[in-house]
């Protein structure tokens, strides 16, 4: 299971072993600011958007149709913008860095 | 000594309160009373992933239980609030008497049960809690045939997880289309039309009788005096506000515990929040009373606002989404009392589409299936106030970009 570090909109580093499930329902378990996941992951709240580190984009990949259209109403939004409930934790995400960017 | 405050109902606005309480380091104590077992779960998961043959079953809690422990929440599970004594301002729960400073009542809604005979028999279900989902999980299997009584968002949802299930599904709906209260013509048209596709006997303009005892299992006697026979029964009927306490309190309820914009009840000391009050909305020039995610965790947040002191009245703009198959709607805005509806894209099963509504010229809400962009938009529209033209609405061949420039360029002039 991928080790994955959150920074977050205060400059903490979080770092959660073992993550499972996605970006956003390990950040909510493990309480990492910035992350409220109101929708439970259903792309519909925008409330997980967090900026994917640059040496990572090519293997999270792009948002999705549905995400963009969430995306379009926040603020904050870049490239390399991504909703944590639409990125699903696998072993080729160990090391992963995301900086969270919080309401 | 420090604020004491009383919760009563551990639901989605319950735990956005402590959760925005905590956030602004709030340093009064939290007392969260909770009928169910659980710490607050996703409760929209319950007629969606919660039924899905696919889906994970385990709850997924809105806050992690260390979240309650790190923030000192006393966290009452399995016990119900009796009685709200104003006088001596203190809530009678499980045999104990608990003293408040403030008091928010999260009580949630409870179901509008239909006069149906047979509502008691065993194999008859309502969805309002894990234990329900649980219930219905168990009580059908792939092959089950199951009557689901109203076609409003959960009884359609219902329907949806079961026929992934591989259960055969009828639906009865007494008005004469589904989500009739909810939105225009053309929508509910499509959501029959996506069910019927997907093998459901939806069945309109048909209500339901009686449910009884056959010998095969069981079956429900329609208005035509017809029987549909069935293993189970889910009865999705809507839902009224859960507001008994605050009424034997004497608070002023008028379908729902009428609350201000800072979601204080006719009483200074006790709040309400979500599902169970009503309010009077600044975008729409109404009271409204919401049943909606975004709902009861905007009012947690006004709330958390006031108790925290920095107030800030309530005037978010409702959203709402639901999931039936591969569709999902979404809805920005409330569309009731429209004038005027337009429908951009054409409504087929597999085609993305929204519909527009309108009031005096003013948009009031956008329902959007399967369509982001459409969802985006309508909600920058109504957060501008604009008047968008409904001709170039319904003119796919104007983009909607070119739609919101023009809003933002009238609202500057
Ligand atoms: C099956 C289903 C699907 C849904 N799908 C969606 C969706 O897709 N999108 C969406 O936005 N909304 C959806 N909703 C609505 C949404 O879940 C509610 O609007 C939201 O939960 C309201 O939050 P709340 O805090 O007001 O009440 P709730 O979350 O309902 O919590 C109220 C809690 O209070 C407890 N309670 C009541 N009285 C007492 C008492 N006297 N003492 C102690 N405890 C008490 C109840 O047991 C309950 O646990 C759905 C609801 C259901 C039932
Ligand atoms: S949790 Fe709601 S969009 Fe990701």
């Amino acid at each position: 299971m991928p080790k994955v570090t959150y920074i977050t909109p205060e400059g903490e580093r979080v770092v959660v072993e073992q993550a499972e499930g996605t970006l956003m329902s390990a950040a909510v378990e493990n309480q990492v600011s910035g992350i409220d996941g109101d929708c439970g992951g259903v792309c519909s709240c925008a409330t997980c958007h967090v900026h994917v580190d640059e040496a990572w984009t090519d293997k999270v990949g792009p948002a999705g149709e549905g995400e963009k259209g969430l995306l379009e109403l926040e603020d904050g939004v870049e490239e390399n913008s991504r909703l944590g409930c639409q990125v699903k934790l696998t072993p080729e995400l160990d090391g992963l860095v995301v900086r969270v960017v919080g309401r | 000594m420090s604020t004491r405050c009383v919760i009563v109902g551990a639901g989605h606005g319950a735990a956005q309160l402590c959760a925005s309480l905590a956030a602004a380091k709030w340093d009064g104590c939290i007392t969260l009373i909770g009928e169910e077992p659980h710490l607050p779960y996703h409760r929209p998961a319950l007629s969606k992933t919660q039924l899905d043959p696919e889906g994970d079953h385990a709850l997924q809690l809105i806050r992690p239980e260390d979240f309650y422990h790190a923030n000192r929440v006393e966290f009452l599970s399995g016990t119900i609030a009796e009685r709200i004594d104003r006088t001596a301002r203190c809530v009678e729960a499980g045999g104990r008497s608990i003293a408040y400073d403030k008091l928010v009542l999260c009580t949630g809604s409870i179901h509008r049960l239909p006069p149906i005979a047979g509502m008691n028999l065993p194999g008859v279900f309502t969805l309002r809690t894990a234990a329900d989902a649980a219930g219905i999980r168990h009580a059908v299997a792939a092959a089950s045939r199951v009557v689901v009584i109203g076609g409003g968002f959960i009884g359609l949802e219902v329907a949806a997880s079961l026929r992934k299930r591989g259960c055969g599904v009828a639906v009865l709906e007494l008005a004469d289309r589904v989500l009739a209260r909810v939105t225009s013509p053309a929508v509910s048209d499509f959501f029959e039309t996506l069910h019927r596709g997907r093998g459901v006997d939806l069945r309109t303009g048909i209500g339901a009788r009686e449910i009884r005892k056959s010998e095969g299992g069981m079956e429900v006697v329609v208005s035509d005096e017809s029987t549909i026979a069935c293993d189970a029964v889910v009865i999705g009927t809507g839902a009224a506000p859960n507001t008994s306490l605050a009424e034997e309190a004497g608070l002023h309820v008028d379908n729902g515990i009428r609350v201000d914009a800072w979601n204080v009840s006719s009483d200074p000391d006790i709040f309400a929040l979500g599902d169970c009050c009503s309010q009077h909305h600044p975008l729409y020039d109404r009271v409204l009373r919401l049943e909606s995610v975004q709902n009861a965790l905007e009012q947690a947040k006004t709330v958390a606002g006031v108790l925290t002191g920095h107030p800030r009245p309530h005037d978010a703009l409702p959203w709402f989404w639901s999931h039936q198959y591969d569709v999902k709607l979404q809805i920005a805005g409330v569309s009731h009392g429209y004038d005027a509806v337009v429908i951009r894209g054409i409504p087929e099963p597999g085609a993305s589409f929204s519909a527009w509504y309108f009031r005096n010229g003013g948009l009031l809400a956008v329902d959007a299936v399967n369509d982001a962009a459409a969802y985006a938009t309508g909600t920058k529209l109504l957060k501008l106030g604009a008047r968008p033209d409904p001709d170039r609405l319904k003119d796919s061949s104007v983009s909607l970009k070119e739609i919101l420039q023009q809003a933002k360029e009238t609202e500057h002039a």
